[in-house]
């Protein structure tokens, strides 16, 4: 068994005991904690598959900078703890069996196909990283247009924002 | 068994990584000391002087001190996330020290050759910012498990100015990696090779490149406020917060937090050395290899100066203790002589006492600036700092591009 392959399951198992804990915790920053586990796992998931790149900025973006500012919120809102309901009609009887059903249905043909094997087995088994600068290339040469369109989409939701809360002045 | 043969690298990184904490853990430790004689003297005093000579068992005797303090919780305290805090805070600390390149060295460590780090990442810098941006989590949640209004405060602010800071930091790093062109230290470093020192990037001036003085002036601000140390350390006004987010921690668990602050000054100041004043390379030129006698010399010297003060001044209980310390300095010295060892010992040599001139300066700070008010804060980081390195950057970008704009019309 090799190493990145017993990494894998390290990681996978972690990501989906994260995900499992962000659902049944009950108070919120349980919950925003296991997401960033997930996050972090992610970011290791990546980093196996070689894309150094992105697994840094999945940590620097999301663990870094989104959920900083989901904890914040909760810890400034000081929300309480979730309260529990019983499961409605439609979850328990509609909703639960077709969530088992759709992730069967999704194992079933990840196991078929080639894909899982060769996220297993990582980039041990591709040989090669998706370096920096050839994504930084194609960023900025071939896809330069959509970047700068993105980046002004971005640019006005900023000004969006300061809008909306200067409103209230 | 058969699996760790496979893989030696496992074993390489574990004896690598164990050395690098016990030599981490000693100079935090040590660092206090530094810190405390270096400020007392600043005001004209002597600073730690009784536990043992010159002090130096004193980190020994405060490690002792926290060791045995009792443990507390605060009672409606979240007691996992309270607990989880200062581990966070640490290891996080400590992790970042492992994509720094302390020499250029290789070494063998149990028949396996390796290099003086303990990892080698295409993107060292992108990674160390990855990891200390999840260290803010270590201070908020300290802060709000504590169940308590002053770390509550405290740990707000703390967060805040990390978040400010942190922009600037990242930004003016990206001068650098403009001029060096790639996000790897060790290539960082080798881009700064030849001509003295006139090559570091904090100075550099030659085709294709811009002096990142602003820049490093920049960095090194923003790095002090975001490391939590005056004169930017309001979350722990004690005037006005008691102690800020670690009010509520006691015992080994505030030694922790105390650890990490440390450990982040060494991370910071090394990052500096590395990217603006070319991490290990001499300032002296290659050519000169008598300077690999340097440091084993140093420590000679030391050692001397060291028997003097002993047998001159030292009475009591002080005086076998400085003679012990003075045996390992001549004795490390003598090693450090060993032309294999020489060699090795130079990158080191260099590195460290870069990092230690980085850490005087932040100690020195402390002991002439006052804190500032936290408005103050907020508006020097977000309207000065912010726009003087964007301007740093958009400057060094045009001076690299200009040369290739008027070469391809």
């Amino acid at each position: 068994m090799s190493l990145p392959f017993l990494l894998f399951f390290v990681f996978a198992a972690t990501a989906v005991a994260g995900a499992l804990l962000l659902i049944l915790a009950r108070e919120p920053i349980h919950s925003a904690l296991s997401l960033i586990v997930v996050m972090v796992a992610l970011a290791a998931l990546y980093l196996l598959l070689g894309a150094e790149f992105i697994a840094a900025v999945q940590i620097i973006v999301y663990a870094g900078a989104v959920m900083v500012l989901f904890v914040f919120v909760i810890m400034l809102l000081n929300a309480g703890v979730e309260e529990r309901t019983n499961w409605s009609k439609m979850a328990k009887y509609a909703g639960l069996p077709l969530a088992l059903f759709l992730l069967l249905e999704l194992a079933h043909w990840l196991a078929r196909s080639e894909a899982g094997a060769t996220i297993a087995n990582g980039a041990a088994s591709s040989g090669q990283a998706a370096s920096t600068r050839a994504l930084s290339v194609l960023l900025f040469q071939q896809y330069l247009f959509p970047f700068e369109v993105t980046s002004i989409l971005i640019l006005i939701a900023i000004l969006g924002a300061l809008v909306l809360a200067k409103r209230g002045e | 068994m058969e699996f760790v043969a496979q893989h030696p690298i496992l074993v390489v990184s574990v004896v690598k990584i164990a050395v690098l904490l016990f030599l981490a853990l000693t100079a935090l430790a040590y660092l206090t000391w530094f810190e405390r004689k270096v400020v007392a003297h600043i005001q004209s005093r002597w600073g730690p002087y009784y536990v043992g000579a010159h002090g130096l068992l004193q980190p020994v005797a405060d490690g002792l001190k926290f060791l045995f303090k009792e443990e507390l919780t605060p009672s409606g305290a979240d007691k996992l996330i309270y607990l989880l805090a200062p581990f966070l805070a640490l290891s996080l600390a400590l992790t970042t020290l492992a994509l720094i390149p302390f020499g250029p060295a290789t070494i063998n460590i149990l028949g396996h050759p390796t290099n003086l780090m303990i990892a080698n990442v295409d993107i060292s810098v992108l990674f160390l910012f990855a990891i200390t941006s999840i260290g803010v989590y270590g201070v908020a949640l300290a802060g709000w498990s504590s169940n308590s209004k002053y770390p509550l405060l405290g740990s707000l602010r703390s967060s805040a100015q990390m978040i400010s800071y942190e922009v600037s930091m990242t930004i003016s790093v990206v001068g650098v990696l403009l001029v060096a062109g790639s996000l790897n230290f060790n290539e960082i470093i080798l881009r700064q090779r030849g001509n003295f020192f006139l090559h570091w990037n904090v100075i550099r001036f030659d085709h294709g490149a811009f002096p990142q003085i602003v820049g490093f002036l920049c960095y090194f601000t923003a790095a002090i406020a975001e490391t939590n140390r005056v004169p930017f350390d309001l979350p722990e006004g004690e005037t006005e917060l008691v102690a800020g987010f670690h009010t509520e921690y006691s015992s080994l668990k505030f030694a922790m937090f105390f650890m990490a602050e440390y450990a982040n000054m060494i991370t910071v100041s090394c990052l500096a050395t590395i990217l603006f004043l070319g991490g290990w390379l001499s300032p002296l030129p290659d050519s000169w290899t008598w300077q690999m006698y340097l440091p084993g010399a140093g420590l000679l010297a030391l050692g001397i100066y060291l028997a003097y003060d002993t047998v001159r001044y030292m009475r009591g209980i002080a005086r076998p203790q400085l003679a012990v310390v003075t045996l390992m300095a001549l004795g490390t010295g003598a090693v450090c002589l060993l032309p294999a060892v020489a060699s090795a010992m130079l990158g080191p040599f260099w590195f460290l006492g870069k990092v230690l001139f980085i850490l005087f300066f932040y100690v020195w700070t402390r002991g002439t600036l006052p804190r500032f008010r936290y408005d103050q804060l907020m508006s020097f980081g977000w309207k000065l700092l912010l726009p003087v390195s964007l301007v740093n950057l958009i400057v060094t970008s045009f001076v690299i591009v200009y040369p290739l704009l008027v070469k391809h019309g």
